[in-house]
């Protein structure tokens, strides 16, 4: 049997009296495209922070990369890649400096990097603009660009915090083209997203609904359980329900 | 008279070299519900100052409700609403304490135009002794809707209202827009959601500070010149790569559980064939079938055509 | 009106609603006053000091030893000439000084009087003055020893020689120098983060897009921080006087008045740095680094001007609260009267009208 990214038991993080995350379950695949999705406050953010090891759980059991979440946080840091909408690169760095700080907190060598740095910047056509600063970029390509920096050490698991948002439709697509590439080259990708189109090019989603997960399976098979026809519809008809809401 | 008239708007930053809007022309009837959909970047926001006179464009002229936004700024500033991109109350200030402020701000009170705003504050009304930093995505954004309504204004700016909410909260916000139509006023927002695009009665689809198209969502739909289709398979990603590779195909790309293709020729059989290839190429579970675009294909086929028309 | 009003009542909630805000407000200048109190008034231990002796006999061995038993002092050499002095002064390797001329015994015995020098570096004055009190207090010891079985009585007349800093100015001078120093920064911080904020939350914008008038958004901010100034004034007078036992020897109501002035200034240099930042934390780091130390070092409280470089003290003539702190001084603690300090009061008149000008203008209708 093949080894699974995350095992996540009964996960439950609490701040008081308030329960963010209560009780999750679920396990996804090696090489699975896992869609995180859930209204605003739901707890994804509180749950994804746990599975990167940036917190601790207040009870349950998980393992990232085949590692604990309460014991193993830096094995679990050194295994998994991370990027989120709000920060992804240093604007004041040119794309190839960028590459070579990411690439050099991982422990790449130089020779590494500088293969990798070109590899990546003629995959994503960005040659002439390699010495050019981050922040000059069109939001799209910076989004691009941070993703493939996120893997640029090949981890086991890499997590995307609403990666595409705001981002034109092409870019959109340009971008998960590189998300099934790193699915393909046997990177587990865990992914949130506000758009539902996107929610059916994962493999498999999760919906989270006031610190529980409501809903879990294929797509497919989520839209035939709800019979909906589209994502859009199966969330709203989940998290209508919603008590509460965020920050 | 038309609510906003745009006319040959540029607006260049950094001495020049960034364009935010190239020669943007428009305009927007009273009572009209108008969409600016583009992603970020596109120079939406840009558009919106310009309208609420924050911003002076380079070149172009604009009126609101009849008066220039750069001479008459004054009267501009009395008479609309404006509700900014990543927009947030005062986050110290309890909710009734935020919607006082922007009333009185505004020379009004809360009670003068109850009547206005009664159907989206009742649904914040029991947290109004809340401060507005403790509440939700969805009800900091009916707050800020209540805020930019309170005075009664002729013509209301939404600058990307549902960026960041839910699903859930953002079908309510647009249920409420619907409603503040029939209030006759004239309301022009923006957002980067195409599929929020179908609930606006006119849109103008914005990219790199240039309009690709300006009409109602069903005209510019019905202008996509091809036949497009909707192809399915067990595994998508493979056929995603396949299909790249077929000899008559225009273009391809994902879209929600299907591709959506075009063709170079629209010829008989080209479902027979298509499935053939495909089965040659060992991919099972095939299905192809006509469908009707929706307006982000629009937008990719505006999209994809306005840079090759650069390149050249 | 109403608008304003509702305007100014919403800065008062913000105010009092954010912790680091009041901290600032009023920890700050209660810090200040009571640390500035005690670590100047302090005692002061094992503080070097060279004898010159040049009578070299019993008495003067007696006041030496003396001298050495304290638990003030360390004697670094007991026999040194007067040049050596003066270059370990320049060194800054003693505090202090005791020269007994070598005619001290001979006076003592014929005409009943002598005389002792004490010099002492008094760029630092409060530890100057301590230390030469010390001196002081076991000279006269000596002499009520040496006075028990006598007639005549003996008398040692010290005579008192400040490095540096004739004047002694800082003894008391550093409670005009914290208020300055407190409504500087006051001011200029806090009103200039608070318009910034509006900036960064967006709410500038709909303030601008509104009937309201943008100078009216600049006055609706600046009158509470006005007030809370001024109640942080008061807070620091009522301190230093019952606290610290600092008197108010002039007339108060001047007092008041002038320092409502320098608010003013302050404000409008907030005004000023808000007009030309967009975050938060510029704002604060212009305000705190720009104003704090220019404040510390060219007001006078800490650091004499008259021992400056001419190039500094040249550029410490456009540091407001240089002015402000020498009519608190004339006022507060020498009891003078406007007529004292007019010519300084129109300085800080003319650099608050040029600052509100300059900020007003600055203030932009528009976002670019």
């Amino acid at each position: 049997m093949e080894e699974k990214a995350i095992i996540c038991k009964d996960l439950t993080k609490q701040f008081g009296d308030f329960v963010a995350v209560n009780k999750i379950s679920f396990e996804v695949d090696s090489g699975e495209i896992f869609g995180f999705l859930g209204a605003n406050g739901a707890g994804k953010t509180t749950a994804m922070r746990m599975l990167c090891g940036l917190s601790f759980p207040s009870s349950g059991e998980a393992t990232v990369a085949g590692f604990n979440v309460f014991n193993q946080q830096e094995k679990i840091k050194r295994n998994i890649g991370y990027m989120s909408q709000k920060f992804s690169l240093y604007e004041n760095l040119s794309i190839l400096e960028n590459i070579e700080f990411f690439g050099g907190i991982y422990g790449l060598s130089d020779r590494q990097l500088k293969e990798k740095g070109e590899e990546l910047v003629n995959t994503l056509r960005l040659q002439k603009e390699a010495k050019k600063m981050v922040g000059e970029l069109p939001l799209g390509w910076k989004q691009k660009l941070a993703f493939s920096v996120a893997i640029i050490h090949k981890p086991k698991i890499v997590f995307l915090d609403e990666p595409t948002g705001g981002v034109d439709p092409i870019t959109r697509r340009q971008f998960w083209d590189l998300i099934y590439k790193a699915a393909d080259d046997g990177i587990t990708v865990f992914v949130t997203t506000h758009y539902m189109d996107e929610a059916e090019y994962c493999n498999r989603i999760s919906i989270m609904v006031d610190g529980r997960i409501d809903a879990l399976d294929t797509p497919t098979n989520l839209k035939k359980q709800f019979s909906a026809e589209t994502m859009n519809d199966v969330f709203y008809e989940l998290a209508r329900g919603a008590k509460r809401s965020d920050n | 008279m038309s609510a906003i008239k745009i006319e040959h708007i540029t607006k260049t930053y950094d001495k020049g070299n960034v364009t935010a809007l190239n020669d943007i022309s428009l305009e927007v009837a009273k009572g009209e519900l108008f969409g600016l959909i583009g992603p970020d970047g596109a120079g939406k926001s840009s558009l919106f100052r310009i309208l609420t006179t924050l911003l002076i464009a380079d070149k172009g002229t604009a009126t609101v409700d009849g008066f220039d936004v750069v001479k008459d700024y004054k009267q501009i500033r009395g008479c609309v609403g404006y509700m900014p991109g990543k927009f947030s109350l005062y986050q110290d200030l309890t909710v009734e304490e935020n919607l006082t402020f922007f009333a009185s701000l505004f020379g009004t009170s809360i009670s003068e135009n109850y009547d206005l705003i009664k159907d989206i504050y009742v649904q914040i009304e029991p947290f109004k002794t809340r401060r507005a930093g403790k509440l939700s995505g969805g009800m900091k954004q009916k707050l800020a809707l209540c805020c930019a309504l309170i005075h009664k204004p002729t013509v209301l700016f939404l600058d990307e209202p549902t960026t960041g909410v839910d699903a859930v909260s953002r079908k309510e916000f647009w249920e409420m827009l619907k409603r503040l139509k029939e209030q006759q006023i004239t309301i022009m927002v923006s957002t980067p959601y195409m599929d929020e695009a179908n609930l606006c009665e006119r849109i103008a689809l914005i990219q790199n500070g240039e309009l690709l198209s300006v009409d109602t969502p069903e005209k510019i739909v019905a202008s996509y010149p091809q036949q497009l289709y909707a192809v399915k398979a067990d595994n998508m990603h493979k056929i995603l790569n396949d299909v790249r590779f077929y000899e008559n195909l225009q273009s391809v790309y994902a879209f929600g559980e299907y591709l959506h293709t075009t063709f170079k020729n629209d010829e008989a059989q080209i479902e027979s064939k298509l499935t053939a290839y495909l089965q040659q190429k060992n991919n099972s579970g095939i299905e192809i079938k006509k469908i009707e675009p929706t307006i982000e294909d629009s937008f990719i086929r505006l999209m994809t055509e306005a840079s090759l028309i650069k390149q050249h | 009106m109403k608008q304003f009003l509702v305007f100014v009542r919403k800065e008062f909630y913000h105010v009092f609603r954010d912790k680091r805000t009041l901290l600032i407000l009023f920890g700050l200048p209660i810090m200040q006053i009571l640390l500035f109190g005690f670590a100047l008034t302090s005692e002061i231990k094992n503080a070097k000091i060279v004898v010159v002796d040049y009578s070299k006999d019993a008495s003067t061995q007696k006041i030496i030893t003396k001298i050495a038993a304290s638990s003030y002092f360390t004697i670094e050499h007991n026999i040194l000439s007067y040049d050596d002095m003066d270059k370990a002064f320049k060194q800054g390797k003693i505090k202090c000084a005791i020269v007994f001329p070598s005619s001290f015994n001979e006076d003592l015995k014929h005409t009943n009087k002598a005389s002792i020098q004490i010099i002492a570096d008094a760029s630092d004055p409060n530890t100057a003055r301590t230390l030469t009190n010390y001196l002081i207090s076991i000279i006269s010891n000596y002499q009520a020893e040496i006075n028990a079985n006598v007639q005549v009585p003996y008398q040692i007349q010290p005579e008192l020689r400040m490095l540096y800093n004739p004047e002694l100015n800082g003894s008391m001078n550093f409670i005009p120098g914290v208020i300055a120093l407190v409504l500087m920064i006051i001011c200029t911080t806090l009103t200039s983060v608070s318009i910034v904020k509006e900036k960064e939350l967006g709410t500038m914008e709909i303030l601008l897009v509104s009937p309201f008038k943008p100078l009216y958004v600049i006055l609706s901010k600046v009158i509470p921080f006005l007030a809370l100034s001024f109640i942080d004034l008061i807070v620091i007078l009522l301190l230093s006087n019952y606290v610290l036992g600092v008197p108010i020897r002039g007339n108060i109501f001047l007092l008041l008045m002038e320092s409502t002035l320098f608010i003013i200034t302050c404000l409008s240099l907030g005004l000023l740095i808000s007009t030309v930042t967009n975050s938060q934390q510029t704002a604060m780091l212009i305000s705190m680094m720009g104003m704090m130390l220019p404040t510390i070092l060219f007001t006078g409280f800490l650091f004499p001007l008259e021992n400056m470089p001419l190039p500094l003290q040249i550029i410490s003539n456009v540091v407001p609260s240089r002015w402000y702190y020498y009519v608190v001084k004339a006022v507060m603690l020498k009891g003078l009267g406007l007529q004292a300090v007019w010519k300084q009061t129109l300085i800080l008149l003319g650099m608050c009208f040029f600052l509100l000008t300059v900020s007003f203008r600055n203030f932009k209708i528009r976002l670019a």
